[in-house]
């Protein structure tokens, strides 16, 4: 990739570091869906799916929206934060398990709690 | 307390002076926005997934041909409008108002296309019987109304996007507008790709009917 330059407003990267970030996106996602064509197990193939989304993600903040440019701190102050909330918002999967579990199991044998 | 001492806080960023991130307010305030909006299509999507592992007759209505290859197309075709956007905020950057326009507006089509094909695709479902209500595909009926609500959340934000390119690239070419405002608007267009990167493979590509 060509390094990155910088105009005198401080906009920094190039014609082709852009084309590079696209074409790499659209190759992450004929990835995903050759995945897709995949009989893989639904928790496998969700976790390899997410994983190259937060890939494509993090090409898209990077670069197309610059943050690669940026000072560290606004990065800081907003990324962090952002993935914490995020974790916070899974807290509910547990129940989820529970309610699946109960559902699948023979009559009887698992008593949601 | 002496001037230059008051000199100092006035340019201190504890103090709203100075630029901590060294960005100006509209850039910082499209960053909170994006920040906010992030954690609204998180929970969207976590809900989905919620639904989803609790329903163990979650339809899978999308065959490869053609509803995958349908919406594969729509995934690159707002790629392409994220690429066409860079450019013209780095045109922008130039101060070459014709080009930024331009660029602008092969985004501004973009997402139109992008816009278009969505629409298609939700008329052919319909017509199959998905609707927020109801479930002709068998399973559970939570899938109409949690797939048209992220979907249509999504496309919401892309036809917004599409006004909103309109407006920045019309001041822009008639020198109302900075190209900080270009940038911003980029800033939000990306976004609006972002949260299709999650969207795509959360929704249709772990719902393959094979």
């Amino acid at each position: 990739m060509s390094s990155p330059t910088s105009d005198s407003h401080g906009h920094a990267g190039s014609t082709k570091l852009f084309a590079w970030v696209w074409l790499w996106l659209v190759i992450i996602t004929g990835a995903e869906v050759y995945l897709a064509y995949k009989h893989l197990p639904p928790v496998t193939m969700l976790l390899l799916l997410i994983g190259m989304s937060v890939v494509k993600a993090g090409l898209i903040m990077s670069y197309f929206m610059h943050l690669r440019f940026e000072k560290a701190s606004l990065v800081w102050t907003l990324i962090p934060a952002t993935i914490f909330c995020i974790g916070m918002l899974t807290m509910i999967f547990p129940d989820g398990v529970r309610l699946r579990d109960s559902h699948t199991a023979p009559q009887g044998q698992v008593q949601p709690k | 307390m002496s001037d230059s001492h008051a000199d100092v806080l006035r340019e201190s960023p504890w103090t709203g002076g100075g630029s901590p991130y060294s960005i100006g307010s509209k850039k910082l305030g499209m960053w909170l926005f994006i920040v906010s909006d992030t954690l609204t299509f998180a929970a969207l999507l976590l809900t989905y997934s919620y639904c989803r592992l609790t329903n163990p007759n979650w339809p899978k209505p999308f065959p490869i041909f053609n509803a995958i290859v349908f919406t594969t197309i729509m995934t690159v075709v707002l790629l392409g409008s994220s690429l066409t956007m860079v450019m013209g905020v780095a045109a922008a950057h130039r101060g070459n108002r014709a080009s930024t326009v331009k660029w602008m507006l092969a985004t501004m089509l973009g997402g139109a296309i992008f816009c278009g094909l969505h629409a298609t695709e939700w008329m052919h479902l319909i017509h199959d019987g998905l609707t927020p209500f109801s479930n002709k595909y068998g399973g559970s009926p939570l899938f109409g109304a949690t797939f048209f609500g992220i979907t249509g959340l999504h496309m919401t934000h892309v036809a917004i996007g599409v006004i909103y390119l309109g407006i920045v690239a019309t001041g822009f070419g008639r020198g109302k507008f900075s190209a900080e405002d270009v940038e911003v608007s980029g800033l939000y267009w990306h976004f609006v790709d972002l949260v299709w990167m999650f969207v795509f493979p959360m929704i249709y590509l772990m719902s393959v009917k094979y």
